[in-house]
């Protein structure tokens, strides 16, 4: 609409304040921790209660397009801790249509998987014991490796 | 319903037509063609008034009755445009409305399953008499019901059955606070039903006025109770607003009591009546046990919302109030002459029949009606019922109204604006003065017309849109059947303007409206899938299964982007009834999934985002089928498939599925 706006007053630059957020390139930690409402996270020893409540929540929103151990619709996801931040975890989850369109690493894995990830009505405290799950993942894989 | 006047006055009223037309050439200063021998008038000013840009929003909602398709439109104002069709009294195969196991019962009726009924009035639940936007009504004329659509889902929430009626048409009006929804029976009928000669009409006939009370939490309606009423047509409704809250007015003809060739023998009187009830009084009435229990087998279905299925409660009996018994309850006014519509102006005094017959308005006043009762100005009684002296209630008559007034809305600014079927125009007219003011043809021969809020104390007056009973010459022709004409009319000046024609679907007999921000911030965009408490619902992909109950077949089958879970089902056999309970996994707006299976009996499934649905499907043949989403839902929508496996009815291949 301010863009609308100005090209029909026809003369001023757009200041870099008026580019619409969707059009500006991402910051740095945008690009380690996605774009979404987390961005500060400490995260302390796994929270055993808190992993049981993610794993009830992942059975039904995420299962049907992810598993631990293999790729199904989308990536397998035990060892993503390892590969993402939590915020970006988080993020991903919260606001994926922004950051399957914004976040490039995100938009190049739509070339891989072909649907995009879906908003699941996800909560942030949800988002937050479904990260804890997925730590576990990450832990029991470590252990695993270890007595390999 | 005209079909008299329709034969009579064709020829008359296309005369009249070609006069009209020349007054607006030397009336409207606009740019004018010509296509063909038909006269178009128009203007790019009104052009940019119903201009709604891409992405941008109208300004109102538009609810237009199906009529006979039984459904309700949703439309946008001004811009004309269709965004649904809600299937109310009808099965709809589009979403498996009627036809899935949830909802087929939303028809059940005293007299079956029921799926076609004729909707003419919806109206808007009301708060202090404005429009709140929480549901609309709508009634169902042949097999007498009420239906109340959810603003919020804009689906069909719930469907109550009107015994003791022959026609539900003058319904469903709501109180100034949505306290009851009324019900008036356009054909009285024996009450009880019974088997009696037709020509015993005048002894065995009645009709009934039905409060139906609306629980205000959830919507729920419950027959309150009916007056029983002589057996005249009771035809329209409409509820008193401000100082005439606590009553509500019918309008009725046939008070001749004629039972064949209505069209003279109920057209001999020169005034038929309003019944003027006092429903607040009716309630004191009901408490001191005046009512009466009487048998009547009706059906009330609903929509469980956590479950996401119907239910149906049949009721037995109705509590009747009998006029002779409560003094009070119900006076008649005179009215000439067969009046049809009857509506209370903003501030709640003026009552203004619709004429019909006659080439007059008369408009009664509520202050002179409350003291022709106190100084018992009557001039007779019908069944019970004191008939007030006309002269003592009217306040004013509308005259050079043109013929055949039939209804009434009001802009809030002090006019009210009249229907005329047979010289088909709009015409403005003052409240107090009486005086006509504004006239504006209508293309053709227009019922009701609506006025955004405009039977509420707070019209939105910018906009009125036409109801046209006949389309004729104005779209490109689709053979014997055209669409119903729509026509929208800027009001918001001196003069009336005619902006727009947009065709309508069924037959759009009435309509309400709404300013967007009333509604469109609270729509149900999905359904929560923790609150999902369908008892075949599957929560979890990982719940997936099929389990078999002697010849039934359970399938508890999960969809999301984009796929099935099960996709390959076998150890199903000819004989068995398959039930497809499908639950759409998705939490995201707009993403619905369709399910389809080859040789399905009836319709799709079109399920909602946490919403469970189920289909039906009793294999004939042994072979093996494939079942796909109807729904375009991502990049491999085409990909959303899956195949169900069909044996003969005695082989023994056990049930997989993966």
């Amino acid at each position: 609409m301010i863009l609308l706006v100005i090209a029909c007053g026809g003369k001023e630059e757009p200041k870099a304040a008026e580019v619409p957020a969707a059009d500006r390139p991402l910051t740095e930690f945008q690009l380690e921790h996605g774009i979404g409402p987390v961005t500060e996270m400490q995260l302390g020893e796994i929270d055993t209660a808190l992993v049981s409540s993610g794993k009830t929540i992942f059975d039904v929103k995420c299962v049907a397009c992810h598993k631990t151990d293999e790729r199904l619709v989308g990536p397998p996801l035990a060892d993503v801790t390892q590969r993402r931040s939590p915020q970006f975890i988080m993020n991903m989850i919260l606001n994926p249509d922004e950051m399957v369109k914004r976040h490039p690493e995100v938009r190049a894995m739509l070339a891989t998987y072909y649907v995009p990830m879906t908003f699941q009505n996800v909560s942030e405290p949800d988002a937050r014991a479904i990260l804890e799950y997925l730590r576990s993942l990450a832990v029991q894989t470590d252990s695993q490796d270890q007595d390999v | 319903m005209f079909n008299h006047i329709k034969e009579e006055t064709m020829k008359k009223t296309l005369t009249r037509l070609t006069i009209l037309t020349l007054v607006i050439l030397s009336f409207v200063i606009v740019s004018q063609c010509t296509t063909g021998n038909k006269q178009v008038v128009g203007t790019s000013d009104a052009a940019s008034k119903v201009y709604v840009a891409p992405g941008e929003y109208d300004e109102f909602y538009g609810f237009m009755s199906g009529g006979f398709s039984g459904q309700l439109s949703v439309y946008g104002l001004p811009s004309g445009r269709l965004f649904r069709n809600i299937p109310v009294f009808s099965v709809n195969p589009e979403n498996g409305y009627g036809f899935n196991e949830e909802t087929k019962g939303m028809l059940n009726t005293s007299y079956g399953f029921i799926p076609w009924d004729d909707s003419h009035h919806p109206e808007l639940s009301q708060t202090d008499g404005v429009p709140d936007g929480r549901w609309i009504f709508i009634n169902g004329n042949n097999t007498p019901r009420v239906a109340r659509i959810d603003l919020s889902t804009f689906e069909t929430d719930e469907i109550i059955e009107i015994p003791n009626s022959g026609g539900n048409h003058g319904s469903p009006f709501i109180t100034q606070n949505t306290e009851y929804v009324v019900a008036s029976t356009r054909f009285s009928v024996p009450i009880p039903q019974k088997d009696v000669p037709i020509d015993t009409y005048k002894e065995n006939f009645r009709g009934t006025l039905s409060f139906i009370k609306v629980d205000q939490a959830t919507g729920h309606l419950d027959l309150n109770f009916q007056i029983l009423v002589p057996g005249f047509d009771y035809d329209l409704a409409h509820s008193g607003k401000g100082p005439s809250h606590g009553w509500a007015f019918f309008t009725c003809y046939n008070t001749e009591e004629a039972n064949t060739l209505l069209e003279v023998n109920a057209s001999q009187n020169d005034k038929d009546f309003i019944a003027a009830v006092n429903w607040q009084l009716a309630e004191e009435y009901l408490a001191q046990g005046k009512g009466k229990e009487i048998e009547a087998e009706y059906y009330r279905n609903y929509m469980d919302h956590a479950e996401h299925r119907s239910k149906t409660e049949i009721k037995n009996s109705v509590t009747v109030l009998y006029p002779e018994d409560c003094p009070g309850l119900i006076y008649y006014m005179p009215t000439p002459k067969s009046p049809h519509g009857v509506d209370v102006d903003p501030t709640g005094e003026y009552i203004v029949g619709g004429g019909k017959l006659a080439a007059l308005i008369p408009v009664h006043s509520f202050t002179k009606m409350k003291a022709a009762i106190a100084e018992e100005k009557f001039i007779g009684e019908a069944g019970g019922i004191p008939i007030l002296d006309y002269d003592a209630t009217i306040a004013g008559e509308v005259t050079n109204i043109g013929l055949g007034p039939l209804h009434t809305e009001f802009d809030g600014k002090g006019y009210a604006y009249t229907s005329a079927f047979i010289t088909s125009e709009v015409v403005k007219w003052k409240l107090g003065t009486w005086e006509v003011v504004d006239r504006i043809p209508t293309y053709y021969s227009i019922g009701h017309l609506m006025i955004p809020g405009g039977d509420s104390r707070k019209p939105w007056g910018k906009y009125l849109v036409a109801l046209n009973k006949m389309t004729k010459d104005r779209y490109l022709p689709t053979g014997p059947e055209l669409a119903h004409a729509a026509q929208l009319i800027d009001i918001s000046g001196e003069k009336m303007e005619l902006l727009l024609d947009f065709p309508t679907v069924g037959e759009p007999h009435y309509a309400q409206g709404i300013a967007a921000e009333v509604l469109m911030d609270k729509t149900t965009k999905i359904f929560p899938l923790e609150e999902n408490e369908h008892p075949y619902a599957t929560l979890s992909e990982n719940d997936a299964r099929v389990e078999r109950d002697g010849k039934d077949v359970h399938i508890y089958m999960t969809t999301i982007r984009t796929h099935f879970k099960p996709d390959n089902i076998e150890g199903v056999k000819v004989g068995d009834n398959v039930y497809f309970h499908v639950t759409n996994l998705e939490q995201d707006w707009d993403i619905p999934h369709g399910f389809a299976v080859m040789g399905a009996n009836n319709a799709e499934l079109l399920v909602m985002p946490g919403q469970t649905a189920t289909l039906l499907w009793q294999p004939e043949k042994v072979g093996v089928y494939p079942f796909y989403c109807t729904d375009f839902c991502s990049a491999l929508h085409q990909e959303m498939q899956g195949y169900i496996r069909v044996s003969p009815s005695r082989s023994n291949i056990a049930l997989n599925f993966n």
